[in-house]
Order: C-alpha cells, then sequence, then structure tokens
C-alpha cells in the first residue's frame, strides 16, 4: 500500500463469457464471490465481481460483443471459450476437498477429481462458459494463519515438481 | 464458418473427459453420449472443433502421460504402458517411438539428464505444453518415415 491507502496492483482481470446473467449466477450462487459492479451503457453491460477475501481485486465477466468487437470477432471469442481454449485460471482455497465436495454439490463441472501431488491438493473445473479453473490447496495452507490468503505461486511451485501426470 | 459455441461448449466435455480418464476405452458413440450428439456427427464435429480426430487426441493424452510417468518415476515402462491404457506393449512401444520420435527408455534417459529446474509453471500447463503435436495420422508418419533415409535402425525392442 501507498500512503494513502490505496493498493497498487493489478485491479481487473476480465474473462469472456457466452452469457452474463448465467455467469453472474455462476460465480456468485456457485463459487461464493460478490458482485463489485454490474453497470449497463445501452448494450454494454461491465460487470465484475470479487472473491471475498481479495477486496482490491476484481473478475470480470464480460461478453464479447458490440460495441468492442464486432460479430466475427465475438463469434471467434466465443469460440475459443466454448473450446477450452482460453488462458488458465487458479482459484486457490484453503481445503480443496472441502470445496470440491461444496462445489460439486452445488452443481460445478468439474474436469478433474481432488488429486494429492506432494503435499499440495488440486481439482479442476469449467465456468458454464468454458473457462478452466485449477483449484489448489497450497502446501503452506495449513500453516498460513486464518484468514490469510493462500499463495497461489506455492501451488504452481508444488505442480510444477510433479510435472506432469 | 464457425460453429455454434452451444455445441463446442459441449464438445469440450468429450475432451474433458479423454483427459480426465486418458487410460479408459472411448469409442466414439461413448463419447457422442458425453456431449449429448449423434456418433456420426461427434466425429466430423470434434475434428473440426479442435483439429484432429477424437481417438488421435487420446492417443496424444496417453503418449503424454506415459511420457510423463517415464521422466518423474521409476516404474517400468510395462507398467506405465498398461497404466496408461494400452493393451499391448509392442503397440505402445511403436506409437510412442513414432509419436516421440524417441524410444521410452530413451525419453526417461534423456529427461534424467536434462533435469534443470523447470521454472514455475503449473503442472497441467506444462503437460500441455509436452503434448506430442500429432499433426497428421500415425500411419502417415509411418509411411513417411518408410519413405526416409536415415530412420531405418530404431531399436525394436520397448523394456
Amino acid at each position: 500500500m501507498d500512503r494513502v491507502g490505496v493498493m497498487e496492483g493489478v485491479g481487473v482481470v476480465g474473462l469472456y463469457v457466452r452469457d452474463q446473467d448465467e455467469a453472474l449466477s455462476f460465480y456468485v450462487d456457485k463459487l461464493g464471490f460478490r458482485v463489485h459492479t454490474d453497470v449497463s451503457n445501452g448494450g454494454y453491460r461491465w460487470l465484475t465481481v470479487q472473491h471475498p477475501r481479495q477486496p482490491w481485486f476484481q473478475l470480470g465477466l464480460f461478453l464479447p460483443g458490440p460495441p468492442i468487437h464486432d460479430a466475427a470477432t465475438a463469434q471467434a471469442a466465443q469460440a475459443l471459450v466454448a473450446k477450452g481454449a482460453m488462458p488458465p485460471l487458479v482459484l486457490s482455497v484453503a481445503d480443496c476437498r472441502a470445496a470440491h465436495a461444496r462445489l460439486q454439490a452445488a452443481g460445478v463441472e468439474f474436469t478433474q477429481e481432488p488429486i494429492d501431488r506432494y503435499g499440495t491438493v488440486d481439482a479442476g473445473f469449467r465456468d458454464p462458459s468454458g473457462n478452466g479453473w485449477k483449484m489448489i490447496q497450497p502446501r503452506s495452507a495449513r500453516e498460513d494463519a486464518p484468514g490469510k490468503m493462500s499463495n497461489p505461486d506455492e501451488g504452481a511451485k508444488a505442480e510444477n515438481r510433479q510435472g506432469g501426470a | 464458418m464457425s460453429p455454434d459455441p452451444k455445441l463446442l461448449r459441449r464438445l469440450l466435455r468429450a475432451k474433458d473427459r479423454m483427459d480426465a480418464a486418458s487410460h479408459e476405452d472411448w469409442p466414439v458413440r461413448r463419447l457422442a453420449e458425453v456431449c449429448a450428439v449423434s456418433p456420426p456427427h461427434f466425429a466430423r464435429a470434434f475434428k473440426q472443433a479442435f483439429g484432429l480426430p477424437p481417438h488421435r487426441y487420446l492417443l496424444t493424452r496417453r503418449i503424454e502421460r506415459a511420457a510423463a510417468l517415464l521422466r518423474e518415476t521409476d516404474q517400468s515402462v510395462c507398467d506405465i504402458a498398461f497404466q496408461t491404457g494400452w493393451s499391448s506393449l509392442g503397440t505402445f512401444g511403436r506409437v510412442f517411438r513414432e509419436i516421440t520420435g524417441t524410444h521410452p527408455v530413451q525419453l526417461r534417459r534423456d529427461a534424467r539428464a536434462a533435469m534443470a529446474a523447470p521454472g514455475l509453471v503449473p503442472e497441467c500447463v506444462l503437460g500441455a505444453a509436452h503434448r506430442p503435436d500429432l499433426s497428421i495420422a500415425v500411419s502417415e508418419k509411418r509411411r513417411r518415415r518408410a519413405g526416409g533415409t536415415t530412420s531405418a535402425t530404431e531399436p525394436e525392442e520397448v523394456a
């Protein structure tokens, strides 16, 4: 933080989704995110959600289309999302198995059951549009103080030690 | 013309299922059922969406897993072959060489030798980066190799 208390860093990262209402319901009702901003201007809707533990970071749920994209570009973007071709996303959790049980009961589409790898546990799921998430319980999660954000970097390191499976 | 994103999303489900259990058998009928399309339509649509037929995609995943197990574990080539879904050790060795250009045991040796710190890349991403590039059919690769000049003396044994 700087002297006036403003957190410097990445503030918003956006995902493309095929339907913003559907995405909103998924990220809020199923994953437990909160709506940060939901404003419309004409046909354009700026919609961001945030993780309850990350008040300085917003995840944008954006619909490709006008006025940003022409129809063909929007269609191409939608196809990439639906084919699972968008970049990987990582959600850090304190207890991967518990989160998996909770989210699966809520109807989240899991692509990989929780797997133990050298002290970390990870699972995979997709949002309704096709964006793929890895849900990682970092090795350090149990050592972290309650309420402290897990460090995704630890999870990445641990995954990397596994190499690939 | 690009296909309906809703259809692509369903086809992705078939790909995800193969990713999650590449050692299992995935006949077209089973995959088509996963994404609720007719089997003949499925095979064509999958290839159009992902650039290769479902069976060939499954091969890349199996070889990718086998290569990872060769790099990361001390299991025998035989165990790895059966664990990754091959019912014949001979077929595994042949397809492995045809796809990766190297022998399973040689890949293990090379990987151990090159054991430099690989950096901080999540396993799933690393796996995708190591995925063999199967842009042509295995049989076609074999034909081209047969027509080539240098590689006729590869070792045939697998274990």
